[in-house]
């Protein structure tokens, strides 16, 4: 079964990218590449998303704000890094704000490279993300091992 | 063509209890391929491919292997209600009982809907709830003008005997405004532009999520269902008026949905004060002057 593969929905964060990777992120969601083809619907609301699409590198302002998101979004979910910056940082990794590549804030799943990233890369890292969403969801389906049991018989309270 | 038929004659071949599940089981299975081909449509008008038809249920299935997150403990038991009590509305409708019952729960199924809205604390789902009591005030009217209307024309408020006047074709003969007017307002309940200001499909920020901006997983699973089991019956609704043939009955009904995917399709959103406007001016016209037109000939026969 391809639960997860069949409709990704994404939510996508600038965390500060020049808008050359959002711009082409746009382009992808256009007619011309179709992603509703693959069930994905670009929806602007961590709650309802699956996937976290960054451009961009973090800085000292916007890692809490990324790490808010990627929180408000319900398991199971993957994050795409779209472009160098957001991979990276690339030339911006030594500057004194920047914190570099998406993945010193959260477990990126997908590094998508490029500046700016091309539509059809961007599309085939969502694509890619999708294996990444199955196998988070067998992950949580599958019983507990004696490490997460642990806490067994405690309760909530 | 039987089937469709039993749905509604008292003594057709299927039990109440039959005709309760059949509803059950079949609306939502309608109602998500309606909505599939409603994206499917949306697709091709835009010059693109489109998802598969069964996407709406692809989605369902993923929204229900979802982490469950829910702010307060009252927020997802809201939806639960506007779920169960739309589902009570339908059963009720197909069943041929009394009309009014319908309007009543219907109301207070999406009177559930904006308590979930205004149970959270986002902003986003306040506006959401706000802006949903406006387009209910909206359409309202409208609605319990169907009402009144079904009443002067068939003489009885029960959906049975509604049914039997659209068989003689008195139902279109006599309301061709109010027709008219839950057409109009049938826009405001598909959640479609210019219309969809509560909550719209096509939302890329949480403001135009509005209503549903805090619900996740299973909620939004079923709040997604519970609008194809609220569209099944508006379109039931249409299928009474040309109920004196199954197949134009269903033609009508399928006529009226896509009519709305391309007024979608081809408008901006409105503001709210214009949807206000807009709905009651168009309720007046075609509403009201329908129905004092009618007792107007009524008495005079």
């Amino acid at each position: 079964m391809s639960i997860m593969k069949k409709s990704p929905w994404i939510v996508h964060y600038n965390a500060s990218s020049c808008n050359g990777c959002d711009l082409e992120l746009v382009a992808t969601l256009t007619p011309m590449y179709d992603p509703e083809r693959f069930g994905v619907i670009n929806m602007g609301n961590p709650k309802h998303a699956d996937l976290l699409l960054v451009t961009g590198s973090v800085n000292a302002r916007n890692a809490s704000v990324l790490e808010a998101l990627f929180d408000q979004m319900p398991s199971p979910k993957a994050v795409v890094a779209i472009g160098i910056c957001a991979t990276s940082g690339c030339v911006f990794a030594e500057a004194y704000n920047v914190l570099g590549g998406v993945d010193k804030v959260l477990p990126v799943d997908v590094y998508v490279p490029g500046c700016a990233a091309r539509p059809e890369a961007i599309l085939d890292g969502i694509l890619r993300a999708l294996d990444v969403l199955e196998r988070k969801r067998l992950e949580l389906k599958r019983p507990p091992g004696p490490a997460a049991g642990e806490g067994k018989g405690t309760g909530i309270l | 063509m039987s089937f469709l038929t039993s749905l509604f004659t008292a003594d057709g071949f299927l039990g109440p209890f039959l005709r309760i599940a059949s509803y059950v089981v079949l609306a939502p299975l309608v109602g998500g391929l309606l909505a599939g081909l409603d994206r499917k449509v949306t697709a091709w008008m835009q010059g693109r491919v489109g998802p598969p038809i069964i996407q709406p249920f692809y989605d369902v299935r993923k929204l229900l292997q979802k982490e469950n997150i829910a702010v307060n403990r009252f927020q997802n038991f809201f939806v639960f209600l506007f779920l169960l009590f739309m589902v009570f509305t339908g059963s009720i409708f197909f069943l041929g009982a009394g009309f009014l019952v319908v309007v009543f729960s219907f109301t207070l199924a999406c009177l559930f809907f904006v308590f979930g809205g205004f149970s959270v604390r986002s902003p986003y789902g306040h506006i959401g709830a706000e802006r949903e009591l406006i387009q209910m005030m909206a359409y309202d009217p409208m609605i319990i003008l169907v009402a009144v209307g079904f009443y002067l024309a068939a003489g009885s408020f029960e959906t049975r005997s509604i049914y039997q006047a659209g068989q003689n074709g008195i139902l279109i003969a006599y309301l061709p405004g109010i027709l008219a007017g839950y057409l109009y307002i049938l826009t405001i309940k598909f959640r479609k532009s210019p219309f969809d200001l509560s909550m719209s499909h096509h939302a890329h920020q949480e403001i135009v999520k509005g209503l549903s901006t805090e619900f996740s997983g299973k909620a939004l699973a079923a709040i997604e269902v519970a609008h194809w089991y609220e569209n099944v019956l508006l379109l039931g609704i249409i299928y009474l008026f040309f109920s004196f043939h199954p197949l134009i009955g269903v033609a009508a009904a399928l006529g009226a949905y896509f009519l709305e995917v391309f007024i979608d399709n081809s408008y901006a959103r409105f503001k709210w004060g214009l949807t206000l406007q807009s709905t009651w001016i168009f309720t007046l016209m075609a509403g009201v002057s329908n129905l004092v037109i009618l007792h107007y000939l009524l008495t005079r026969r």
